[in-house]
């Protein structure tokens, strides 16, 4: 032992000194591995069963996943073994043709032009209501924690359970929105038959979800900044527009950078708001990346368990890009993240 | 940290869409040595809902009468979900039923990726001749017997006689007359015509019939769906909601078919002996001779019906083979069958059960029989069952204007040679 401290204090000295050698760039030239081993072993031990279980439950369906996307696996030649009978794998290596398959095909196209247009548009509403939205509650009025409560509802109930119900609102035929418009005298609208109004319609379904977590990822923001720079600017006879624009936008910068990142990249995979409200009908109209992938492999016969992980792969793909671009755009911009 | 919980994020998002297949197996046929048949029959139905669901279940449930030691645990799986879900239990080796209650497309596709037990030699094949070989012509693949006909169906038009009554109207007997029909009954009592479903497939079938097409043709080795009669089949389809002679839905259509109908908002509807017991619950049909039913309206090329059904057939990782095989012959017996018909309009798949006065007398199934015996049959080919899925897409698409009946007819051909190798 090169080290003669106790545990505590080698595990605290262990991280600094991997910190310090990582950003300087300086290697250890006599067997870093063995070394490491040795001296942070304890370190090691508590970090192994994260590794491990990380490695069966993430690594493990990833690398499966892309390995399939390589192959022309489906339903009837992957290896089951049912009772008596027990078929053997007969898929084949394929190299990348399923990728030029579906970059060449119009349908991976189509479905991504649709899924950006979907996640633009329930992003840049569901941000800019919840900025709304956060900026009202956050003045003293009565009654807040009520508004509060109420604006956080939809967020509180299961998922499914509330897209369900915006099924029955949505019905062209015994739907209540159809009856409360028949009452004002307005023909019945076909909320999920038509293709543009279906779009219009998960899209709202979607910001209604999202909203609550802007919402209150907002107000968060917007209480840390300091009411004492609202005084004085009010002092220096800024107006409210100015006020907002200079003080609580570049106030909330690092809280909307995140929720912005993160609700794209949930938005993108929604696949809850889709598949149960519409399926992705009528016909492919509202049908997105993530819907269209479980399709393959669970709604078509045979199944194509190929062309699923390989649009899984491509989604990841789109996602990890727009995340690296992002991160480099904010950095531009003087962001740490 | 915040890049860690967005990675777990993707990480766990992509997990969905990536299919592990599972392979794991421990269970081992379950042949009894001799003796009494014991354990339990896991039973998967797909009747409908409220109305077919609780006679089947008690018929089910009768079993134990006769093997006092099978206990028959009898599941309804809705009918849209049933093939996904045995699927997904099937192939991975657990939470699958015993026996199933498969559509007659499904069986030869199951058949196909080694789901389903062979039956021959078994309990369950018990007096064979005696069923109707149309009704046994899909449980047949690879020279081998997969399931047990349960019914045999068809479709006609179903109509409201009061309405028709009160706009003076008779029974269309072609598309033309359909459409010139559904144009009086609107104006002369503001409902409408026909509902048509437009979220599934199935319900397009007997106009493509009557155009003279078909989805492929087997024989020959050709998919036939997008020849000048598929396109027709489209138009004709198409034209029927624009003109607002039908009303569609894109989704919940089973629900708002039914609604509507039983509701007298609509005058006809195209559907089969498994929604008789459901229509008959409706507030316009508690005098049940208000419900009548002719054959489908004909299209240029003549009548054509579906002809349709559901099959028992037996998972081959079951664990309680023999006793599976003894509730597969009960179920499919003529007591049951004269049961299920008398109570239900459920058409038999044995001969001999139409012989049986309570069957004979029941004017549905007196309508029907002659129906399904010229009821246009599909291909039993393992594709059989895969041929909906892309149709059903077109199909909707057509039906609200994001493509046209050329170009629907077009792309669900190009799917189908997709599927189907080699064929022209």
């Amino acid at each position: 032992m090169a080290v003669d401290t106790s545990s505590q204090s080698v595990a605290k000295a262990a991280g600094d000194d991997v910190a310090r050698g990582r950003s300087r760039g300086t290697g250890h030239r006599r067997g870093p591995v063995k070394r490491s081993l040795s001296t942070h072993w304890y370190a090691w031990a508590m970090v192994a069963p994260v590794v491990v279980v990380i490695g069966v439950i993430i690594g493990y369906p990833l690398v499966r996943g892309i390995w399939l996307s390589l192959t022309d696996a489906n339903e009837r030649n992957v290896e089951r073994s049912i009772g008596v009978n027990h078929i053997p794998a007969t898929y084949e290596f394929v190299g990348l043709d399923n990728y030029a398959d579906a970059l060449t095909g119009s349908q991976f196209l189509g479905t991504l032009g649709w899924t950006l247009v979907w996640t633009v548009s329930c992003v840049s509403v569901t941000f800019a209501l919840g900025l709304v939205l956060a900026n009202m509650l956050n003045r003293k009025m009565a009654g807040r924690s009520v508004y509060r409560m109420l604006l956080i509802l939809p967020w509180a109930v299961p998922g499914f359970v509330s897209v369900f119900a915006w099924r029955f609102l949505y019905d062209e035929r015994r739907g209540i929105l159809n009856q409360l418009l028949a009452g004002g005298g307005i023909d019945a609208v076909p909320w999920l038959n038509d293709p543009t109004w279906a779009k219009f319609s998960v899209i709202a379904v979607n910001v209604w979800l999202g909203v609550p977590f802007m919402m209150v990822a907002l107000l968060g923001g917007l209480q840390s900044i300091p009411g004492e720079m609202y005084e004085a600017a009010e002092m220096d006879g800024a107006n409210a527009w100015q006020r907002f624009r200079h003080i609580t936008l570049p106030g909330l910068r690092s809280v909307s950078t995140t929720v912005i990142l993160l609700s794209t990249i949930w938005t993108f995979n929604m696949f809850p708001v889709i598949f149960l409200l519409t399926r992705g009908g009528p016909g492919e109209a509202t049908q997105i990346l993530v819907t269209q992938a479980y399709k393959f492999s669970f709604e078509i016969s045979p199944r194509d368990y190929a062309q699923s992980s390989t649009w899984g792969v491509l989604i990841l793909i789109l996602l990890m890009v727009f995340a690296a671009v992002y991160r480099r755009v904010l950095r531009k911009q003087g962001e740490v993240w | 940290m915040r890049r860690g919980i967005a990675a777990t994020a993707l990480v766990a998002a992509l997990g969905v869409t990536l299919a592990a297949c599972g392979s794991d197996n421990g269970s081992t046929g379950g042949t009894k040595g001799s003796g009494e048949l014991s354990g339990t029959v896991t039973w998967w139905d797909t009747s409908t809902v409220g109305s077919e669901d609780k006679v089947f279940k008690k018929l089910a449930e009768d079993f134990t009468k006769k093997h006092p030691k099978v206990k028959v645990n009898y599941v309804n799986v809705p009918f849209g979900d049933a093939q996904n879900k045995f699927k997904n239990a099937a192939q991975s080796g657990s939470g699958a039923p015993d026996v199933i209650r498969a559509e007659v497309a499904w069986t030869p596709d199951f058949a196909n990726l080694g789901y389903l037990a062979p039956l021959d030699g078994t309990a369950a094949l018990k007096d064979q001749d005696d069923f109707l070989k149309q009704a046994a012509a899909s449980t047949k693949y690879n020279g081998k017997t997969y399931a047990v006909p349960q019914v045999i169906d068809s479709m006609g038009i179903f109509y409201n006689k009061k309405i028709f009554k009160e706009a003076g109207v008779e029974v269309p007997k072609t598309v033309d007359e359909l459409k010139s029909v559904s144009a009086k009954i609107k104006q002369k009592t503001g409902k409408t015509g026909l509902y048509l479903r437009g979220d599934d497939a199935y319900w397009f079938l007997s106009f493509l019939y009557g155009e003279g097409g078909d989805l492929v043709n087997a024989d020959t080795k050709t998919v036939t769906i997008d020849n000048a009669a598929g396109v027709k089949a489209m138009k004709t389809v198409q034209e029927l909601v624009d003109s607002k002679a039908a009303i569609t839905d894109a989704t919940n259509g089973w629900d708002n078919m039914q609604a509507a109908f039983k509701d007298g908002k609509v005058a006809m509807m195209i559907n089969g002996p498994w929604a008789v017991a459901d229509t008959y619950t409706g507030k316009e049909f508690a005098d049940k001779a208000n419900l009548g039913i002719a054959p489908v309206p004909a299209g240029s090329a003549g009548q054509g019906a579906p002809q349709g059904g559901h099959n028992l057939a037996v998972y081959a990782g079951s664990k309680n083979l023999d006793a599976s095989y003894a509730f597969v012959e009960y179920m499919s017996s003529p007591e049951v069958q004269a049961k299920a018909a008398a109570e239900l309009s459920l058409l038999p798949t044995r001969t001999s059960v139409y012989g049986k006065s309570e069957v004979a007398m029941n004017p549905m199934i007196s309508f029907f029989k002659p129906v399904v015996e010229k009821a246009v049959e599909r291909p039993w080919i393992p594709e059989t069952g895969s041929l909906f899925a892309p149709l059903v897409t077109e199909y909707t698409k057509v039906l609200t204007h994001q493509t046209t009946p050329e170009q629907g007819a077009k792309t669900a051909g190009e799917s189908y040679r997709k599927l189907l190798k080699d064929w022209k």
